[in-house]
């Protein structure tokens, strides 16, 4: 009877261990504070119909960056326990825990954090930003208000976050993650080999955040081919949106893969079959091919958008277009499609004959051409340009020093002899956090120190900002330059303790101090941001919405932009749209009608189904996987029968509301004369800061609350 | 002018400073390079067997080549961003780039070509460097079977009828097929970066792995694939001696107390950690090929845990 009602649940899945225990306590209590401030300041109605059930694609963008900030810090934490344990590593250090031989954690409990540690990165990180930067800025881009389905929109975050969830459920519930490595190769994550609950929580987070994205990413490919503004032709579209167009074509084809696979590999463990077990005629093989079917291509999946935004900063911030366009938009689509058929470079290693190993090497060298062109295009661009060094060029400056590390260190691991020596070693790690970090992570700072106006009508302290790229950049040399040479010395990647006359030690060491450097880049970022809010004034955007001078249509709104985006809908002539409308005179906008589109909570319930159903497959709870499936179903149909699902405001009412926008900013675009000091330092914010709190404490201000 | 020498000479001072900041800098990063890997086994920049020679020198060609690519590209690009800045108003300044085809053309021509050089070496390198082609050589070969379990290696070695754990001596300038599979465990990665490159281990399958060292010493060897929680210990010692001393390595192994039976290889299967080095002078007959064959006979057979 228990076991029916609760399946495999029991005391022991609560958390018992310290790690675990401490990561539930913070996060109950975090939750515990955010809910006693929204009570108190009475915002849980602001809360759900301006945010959580909002299918504005801005709303939805800006949801996605949060959560993914989240999961940043909490990766970021997991890289860092990771680089202590190495840098406590050697075998002549007595464990410093209970549990620990080596180090201060038990082999199994880091192999649960690196493999967290990457799912978070690149699911929960760099997924959430890329896809919060496609939902805020390529609408704008393309000149729609929307996407082409609202209700997918939000489904699909609620999707990812109900993913978020499941993997961090192991904090809060307890029990275990999976300590397989990120992708989870079989048979290590068979039955037989982890027998605990943790591949399972692995599998469904996967599983439910992924088929999320690919919903997100048909919504967007249905976007851009089809909701473009009139006269934006393909070959007219921003960069951006060429990134994101390529990148969302690859998540469709990939991510049913992804979906196929983990169903295989769960009903290995669920129901006992034998795809990829070692008996029973299982091949362990073919889960390594179909994984990296998917892995491979998902990479790219994110550096594509990464590289449409460094094409566009680059032009902007010399004050030129492009300098080949149509180079451009090749060497990304040649990305895309090469992407799609070199994943068997991630195991050469496996036996494979020559004639094979050769080919996916020459796939894979391939790519290199694509990308070192789009390097060159940025070049030329900036040739004879007015290049200006705003944090987001200052990204890009660093972006292409450690993405050219990993692009050489890259094509050496395409040779298939030299991967024999270099695979699985932490050469091979220093090489995708090269791209990863290099591509990826500053592509996503690049974006958000450039956009950042947008979203919230206020520019990026400069000063703390700089800093920060700095503190990245060092700690980034500190932490993996290291990594490249305990790769050529034989360091396999994962290692929780090693020979301490490997002489490895001091190498690891080093790399944790660089942790620490990147973890202050991190803490400055927040300052940043923090700083920025404090000085609003002051860094107010009182070009009303264009303080680059911008060349796209998103610069043509206000920022941020009114929750319709456009007043009416742009007519396009060229490429860089906006650049040619202020070339000629910005017209007054006419006022039309306008279809919105309704809040809905539809996506809330079908993601808490989602989880649900997970959560119940995980514990063996099969009344509440039914119950669930049958929830989903209830919730499809309702929400199918609505046939409101959009209003519409009148012409005259968007004049209201653009009358009203002007009123409320009109005060912050005059400049305020007292305000002339200087941008906020580190020192600056730290003393501001220190007197904010002691105000409080001594005014005792929170009675007020 | 008082004024101005004054301040000429501040950002005179200011410069002196900065230079010597700069050379402090790089001065220290050389000592701790320096401190960090020296007297360190950089094992792919030290090959010391047939095979890693030649994967190290295709090593060095790729990257010289790609260095050819890279270091003109970025200097180009961070000295292109540093001459068009803004505050430089003494250049022409062009807002409107003009469309040139010879650059577009340039800029696919010149990653073509360095690809197309690159590609031809690493077709012909992974055919010359297959791991599963036999080393010719004058000597006979030696062959030792290699199994990975749980978190050890088992060496079998056929022709002298010995078998090791955790270690394996080999015979210098003598070529080895190392026969690669696993028993009840996942895949693992059999790794000896001084002698070369790296092989998975699978059950029911046998992966040849062709390697020939030509320098007597010590070299270890490793896992390099994740494969539970007592991965990280799983090491060995390859030990590369002269044919006399192999031969006499394998005279004292066969007066070893130790038998690998049928007993004794249920309980090598068992995990274990940081497994001690064991040396046997004798194995149950056929057991390499049994373990092989375990996995491809119908399910149950053997009743493993699932």
């Amino acid at each position: 009877m228990k076991e029916i009602l609760i399946g495999k649940l029991s005391k022991q899945a609560l958390p018992h261990e310290w790690f675990t225990i401490g990561g539930s306590v913070a996060f109950l209590a975090l939750a515990l504070l955010i809910i006693i401030v929204i009570t108190r300041k009475k915002r849980w109605k602001w809360l759900w119909n301006d945010w959580l059930t909002s299918v504005d694609p801005k709303k939805i963008g800006i949801m996605y960056f949060i959560v993914g900030g989240f999961m940043l810090i909490r990766g970021g934490l997991d890289a860092i326990m990771i680089w202590l344990q190495q840098a406590l590593g050697a075998s002549n250090v007595p464990g410093l825990t209970g549990e620990a031989a080596h180090g201060y954690l038990s082999a199994d409990h880091f192999q649960q954090i690196f493999t967290a540690h990457g799912n978070i990165m690149v699911f929960f990180v760099a997924m959430a930003f890329v896809f919060g930067l496609i939902n805020y800025i390529v609408p704008l881009q393309i000149g729609a208000r929307d996407l082409a389905s609202p209700f997918m929109n939000t489904l699909g975050f609620w999707l990812f976050v109900g993913g978020v969830l499941m993997v961090n459920m192991f904090f809060l519930l307890g029990g275990e993650y999976a300590a397989t490595g990120w992708l989870a190769v079989a048979p290590l994550s068979e039955k037989a080999f982890s027998p605990g609950v943790g591949v399972d929580y692995w599998i469904w987070s996967l599983q439910i955040s992924g088929i999320g994205t690919t919903l997100g990413a048909i919504n967007f490919i249905m976007t851009i081919l089809k909701m473009r503004a009139p006269g934006m032709t393909l070959l007219k579209m921003p960069l951006f949106t060429w990134g994101s167009l390529c990148s969302m074509l690859m998540a469709v084809t990939i991510f049913p893969l992804l979906t196929a696979t983990l169903f295989l590999l769960f009903f290995d463990r669920y129901l006992g079959t034998h795809f990829f077990t070692i008996m029973g005629g299982g091949n362990q093989m073919m889960y390594t091919n179909l994984i990296w079917m998917w892995g491979h291509p998902e990479v790219y999946v994110l550096i594509l958008p990464a590289f449409g935004v460094f094409s566009e900063v680059v032009s902007v911030f010399s004050r030129k277009a492009i300098a080949s366009y149509k180079s451009a938009v090749l060497g990304m689509i040649g990305v895309s499609s090469l992407a799609l058929s070199v994943w068997l470079h991630h195991f050469f290693t496996m036996g494979a004959s020559a004639n094979v190993n050769a080919f996916f090497g020459l796939m894979t060298m391939l790519i290199a051409i694509p990308t070192s062109v789009l390097v060159f295009n940025w070049i030329a661009t900036m040739y004879k340009g007015r290049i200006r060094f705003d944090t987001p060029m200052l990204w890009f400056l660093g972006f292409v020093a450690v993405f050219a590390m990993g692009g050489i260190s890259g094509v050496m691991l395409a040779v298939p002899p030299i991967d024999f020596q270099l695979h699985n070693s932490l050469f091979l790690v220093a090489h995708f956090h090269s791209t990863v970090i290099g591509g990826v992570l500053f592509g996503i700072f690049c974006a958000l120190a450039y956009w950042f106006p947008k979203l919230t009508g206020i520019k990026l302290n400069e000063r703390i900002g700089r800093k920060a790229f700095w503190f990245w950049i060092v700690g980034f040399c500190m932490s993996f330059i290291p990594m490249y040479l305990l790769g050529l010395m034989g360091a396999t990647r994962r290692l929780d303790h090693y020979d301490s006359s490997t002489g490895w030690q001091p190498l690891f060491i080093l790399m944790f101090i660089g942790g620490l450097v990147i973890a202050t880049g991190a803490v400055l970022q927040l300052a940043q941001i923090l700083a920025s809010f404090i000085q609003k004034k002051k860094l107010y955007d009182r070009t009303g919405g264009d303080p680059w001078d911008g060349r796209s249509l998103e610069w043509s709104t206000a920022s941020p932009p009114q929750f319709y985006n456009f007043t009416s809908i742009p007519i396009v002539t060229s490429r860089d749209a906006y650049l040619q409308m202020k070339l000629k005179g910005l017209t007054k906008p006419k006022f039309e009608d306008i279809h919105v589109p309704k809040n809905t909570a539809a996506g809330i319930y079908i993601s808490i189904f989602g989880f649900l159903i997970g959560f119940a497959f995980v514990w063996e709870i099969v009344w509440l996987a039914v119950a669930s499936v049958i929830g989903i179903i209830v919730v499809f149909i309702v929400r199918g029968f609505d046939e409101h699902s959009e209003y519409t405001i009148s012409s005259h009412e968007v004049q209201n509301l653009e009358q009203e926008r002007t009123k409320k900013d009109m005060p912050l675009f005059s400049k305020n004369n007292n305000d002339t000091d200087e941008e906020m330092g580190v020192w600056d914010l730290t003393k501001y800061l220190a007197f904010f709190f002691s105000d409080i404490i001594r005014k005792k201000l929170w009675h007020k609350w | 002018m008082g004024l101005i020498e004054a301040s000429s000479r501040k950002k005179r001072v200011k410069f002196v400073l900065y230079v010597l900041i700069v050379i402090m800098t790089i001065t220290d990063i050389v000592l701790l390079g320096r401190y960090l890997i020296n007297g360190k086994n950089i094992a792919l920049l030290n090959p010391k067997g047939f095979i890693a020679e030649q994967q190290y020198s295709l090593m060095m060609f790729t990257i010289a080549t790609l260095m050819l690519i890279a270091i003109p590209s970025l200097f180009t690009l961070y000295f292109t961003a540093w001459k068009y800045r803004e505050s430089n108003t003494k250049i022409h300044q062009a807002t409107k780039s003009k469309h040139s085809k010879y650059l577009v053309f340039t800029m696919w021509l010149v990653p073509t070509v360095i690809m197309i050089v690159l590609a031809v070496v690493m077709w012909s390198g992974t055919h010359k460097l297959v791991p599963q082609k036999q080393i010719s050589s004058d000597k006979k070969p030696l062959t030792v079977q290699v199994i990975s379990m749980r978190w050890k290696w088992l060496f079998i070695y056929p022709e002298q009828d010995i078998a090791t754990v955790n270690f394996v001596q080999l015979p210098v300038d003598t070529p080895v097929t190392f026969e690669i599979t696993a028993d009840d465990a996942p895949m693992s990665s059999f790794w000896i970066p001084n002698l070369g490159g790296q092989l998975y281990s699978m059950t029911s399958h046998v992966n040849r792995l062709n390697l020939m060292a030509d320098t007597t010493g010590d070299f270890p060897g490793s896992s390099a694939e994740i494969n539970g929680a007592g991965f990280a210990g799983m090491k060995f010692t390859a030990r590369v001696s002269s044919q006399d001393d192999f031969s006499r390595w394998v005279q004292a192994t066969r007066q070893s107390p130790e038998v690998l039976d049928t007993k004794a290889y249920e309980s090598l299967l068992r995990p274990s950690e940081d497994n001690p080095v064991v040396a046997y002078s004798d194995y149950a007959s056929n057991l390499y090929d049994r373990v092989v064959i375990k996995y491809l006979e119908p399910n149950d057979a053997h009743g493993h845990a699932e």
